[in-house]
């Protein structure tokens, strides 16, 4: 249960930056996995090459994380959507696939730099405590505390802040944004921004609670994906209640039926509410 | 007179020509280098060293004079792990490159793959990594045709009855163990591995009480430490190579309190410490080699020479990559020809000591044509532990240098 939970916790987080980038640019970031694991794998090198400390390590998986959001919104994003060769309607499809190649790119140089070979980030804290008689790694416990921290810090920050209310408010109409004179892009940067620290700590996270390799970038914008899909694109509450439904899932038919099949539940759930409700658990389109 | 001394003048330079001519065409022939494609997962660790040996050994060889004055050329492909990859790199080596022989690939699925191509393109082929029964088997059942695959690496088989024999000294007859898990991977090789498994560890004394198959793609292993607690073995007895990390820091983490025993092909490879954060102290692994561990009198100057040249030392499959190409040039040498037939002959005839032992090959007859062949005197592999940080050999005893000991979370019930 509680490995159910801290599962759910960490898709939650890297669930909610992808909604809130489709929410207020309409952008599907297909390089979100390969950013999260270019978080955790600079954090390992950070931490096992050049021997910078455990918390000096996972800030600057979280930095690189950072980096490469920006990078991501400068280099690829931001040319398509100011083209002018690219018709509008078109621009959704050049995101996509160019997001994708970007997130190709990231992986193969991961590959190419520190092989395909998982690599794990050292625990901030270590050991064990039983709980109800379960063995239960304390890392689990932190990983989890700080999931709901940062998601309940985000929830501050898009309600109670100027910044955030001006975000809140581009999701909603763009245009409308516009005309009471702040500036999109200025917005779209500080979205992106909140992106990439939550895309970092998320992989930071899971570089320590499993660990992380080249393979898994696909797995991870896939997972991403079907959370924010089964949540209702653009939907932050929705992906959260997604993300815990899609964890829990998982980790019980893990347990109950047989690890090989963990993935296959979700994805069948997912079907079946593109069926009886195409715009997701809350999706507003 | 003038003119017939020009006449003979005339032959003289003639004869001195052709001679000229026939040196040049003599110094061709032997110029002409022995090819050799290596097709290999360059982002792998295991797969990393598979061209890296190739090389070493050729450079080696071409030092002493090369093969009867033939030097030898690697050619060396980049598969990405694929067997598409593979495919088109093989057509390549023989089509464009010309290569004599092809060495290639750790991955079973892979080799699988490529084993009706060489068959096609009839050019000898062996894979110094992959384990899988059916390469072998194939070649026993149709033989004509498959005759140009050769195993390089032991089969799943022989690699259960390696990990078996360790684990009747190590955990039977020393720590008195009676049960055990086994958790493998599912791959290709990892049937007749489990099948092997389920074989002989009940003969050794160990009960098999549960048998555990996950997914390649599994990352979170929680579940099935908890399902394997839940059947209270002694040890768990282990089949894994695409995964290894990632159950190897959460058994630490969840900190199971039952050994690991196995294959972890993973843990092989010198980086596994700090890919892991240490987090593999305690793990048990079969290997084939290990730094320090002088098998023959080959596998430690190889080791070290590898290290000096590259930075790190070489995986399993570069011991195995080493060899091959020194038996293939040595196969070249007693077959005195190139030719694919001939050399595949010349192959079976192999008996060569190399880095991880005396390398035989099955014959015709035997279940498993042209696998190197398991046993005492021949290859045995080894047990080794991380200990401190380092791999070091425990088993068979004429090589282990230390005891089997745990971390502190391993209790051991007896």
């Amino acid at each position: 249960m509680i490995d159910g939970f801290a599962i759910s916790a960490l898709y939650a987080l890297g669930a909610t930056g992808f909604t809130l980038i489709f929410g207020v640019s309409g952008v599907l970031n297909l390089s979100h996995g390969a950013i999260m694991v270019a978080a955790a794998v600079a954090a390992w090198a950070a931490a096992s090459v050049l021997n910078v400390g455990t918390y000096a390590g996972a800030l600057i998986g979280v930095g690189v994380a950072l980096l490469t959001a920006f990078a991501t919104y400068f280099a690829v994003v931001k040319p398509i959507q100011d083209s002018r060769r690219i018709p509008n309607e078109e621009k959704e499809i050049f995101v996509l696939t160019g997001t994708l190649l970007w997130g190709i790119m990231i992986q193969e140089l991961i590959a190419y730099f520190f092989t395909n070979n998982a690599k794990t980030v050292l625990p901030i804290v270590e050991g064990v405590v039983e709980i109800l008689g379960v063995r239960t790694p304390k890392n689990e416990i932190f990983t989890a505390i700080v999931c709901c921290l940062v998601i309940a810090l985000l929830w501050l920050l898009v309600n109670r802040t100027r910044t955030g209310k001006a975000v809140l408010a581009a999701s909603m109409n763009p245009r409308g944004v516009t005309l009471l004179g702040l500036e999109l892009t200025n917005i779209y940067i500080v979205v992106w921004a909140i992106y990439g620290i939550l895309a970092g700590i998320a992989g930071v996270l899971l570089g320590m609670f499993l660990g992380v390799s080249s393979y898994s970038v696909g797995p991870l914008t896939a997972s991403a994906f079907s959370i924010v899909v089964l949540g209702g694109l653009g939907s932050v509450s929705g992906s959260l209640i997604a993300a815990f439904v899609v964890g829990y899932l998982e980790t019980l038919t893990a347990y109950l039926v047989s690890p090989a099949y963990r993935t296959i539940p979700a994805l069948l759930l997912l079907v079946f509410v593109m069926y009886i409700r195409p715009q997701g658990l809350l999706g507003r389109r | 007179m003038k003119k017939r001394l020009s006449v003979a003048l005339r032959i003289a330079l003639g004869t001195a020509a052709a001679g000229v001519l026939m040196t040049a065409s003599g110094a061709a022939l032997a110029a002409d280098p022995l090819r050799i494609g290596v097709i290999a997962e360059a982002q792998a660790i295991a797969g990393a060293s598979i061209p890296q040996a190739a090389q070493l050994a050729a450079d080696e060889i071409n030092a002493k004079g090369g093969v009867d004055g033939r030097k030898i050329e690697i050619i060396s492909y980049d598969n990405h792990s694929s067997s598409a990859d593979s495919v088109r790199a093989f057509q390549r080596a023989v089509n464009e490159d010309k290569v004599n022989a092809v060495v290639a690939s750790y991955i079973s699925e892979v080799v699988l793959a490529l084993e009706p191509w060489a068959s096609r393109l009839k050019t000898p082929f062996v894979t110094p990594g992959a384990a899988s029964n059916e390469i072998s088997k194939s070649v026993h059942a149709d033989y004509e045709k498959n005759k140009y695959t050769f195993h390089g690496y032991l089969t799943s088989a022989a690699l259960a009855l390696s990990v078996c024999d360790a684990a009747k000294d190590l955990l039977v007859d020393r720590m008195h163990m009676k049960s055990a898990v086994i958790m493998s991977e599912d791959a290709a090789w990892t049937k007749p591995l489990d099948i092997g498994y389920e074989e002989c560890l009940p003969k050794i004394g160990l009960k098999v009480l549960d048998h555990i198959r996950f997914s390649p793609d599994t990352t979170d292993f929680t579940p099935i430490f908890n399902k394997i607690e839940g059947s209270k073995p002694d040890v768990i007895i282990t089949g894994i190579s695409h995964v290894g990390v990632q159950p190897t820091v959460q058994w630490k983490n969840q900190q199971v309190p039952i050994p690991m025993f196995g294959i972890s092909s993973q843990a092989t490879n010198e980086t596994f410490g700090k890919d892991t954060n240490q987090a593999a102290e305690g793990v048990l692994y079969q290997g084939v080699s290990g730094p320090g561990v002088a098998v023959t009198p080959k596998s430690v100057p190889f080791a070290e020479a590898f290290k000096k040249k590259f930075g790190n030392y070489p995986s399993y499959a570069g011991y195995t990559a080493y060899d091959e190409v020194y038996y293939i040039a040595d196969a070249v040498k007693r077959a005195g020809s190139t030719e694919a037939d001939k050399l595949v002959t010349a192959l079976e005839a192999t008996d060569w000591e190399g880095t991880i032992g005396r390398v035989q090959f099955y014959g015709k007859d035997d279940q498993f044509t042209h696998s190197i062949k398991y046993g005492k005197g021949l290859i045995t592999g080894l047990m080794l532990q991380w200990q401190d940080g380092k791999q070091s050999a425990v088993w068979p005893k004429d090589v282990a240098k230390v005891d089997v000991k745990f971390p502190s979370f391993i209790k051991l019930s007896n």
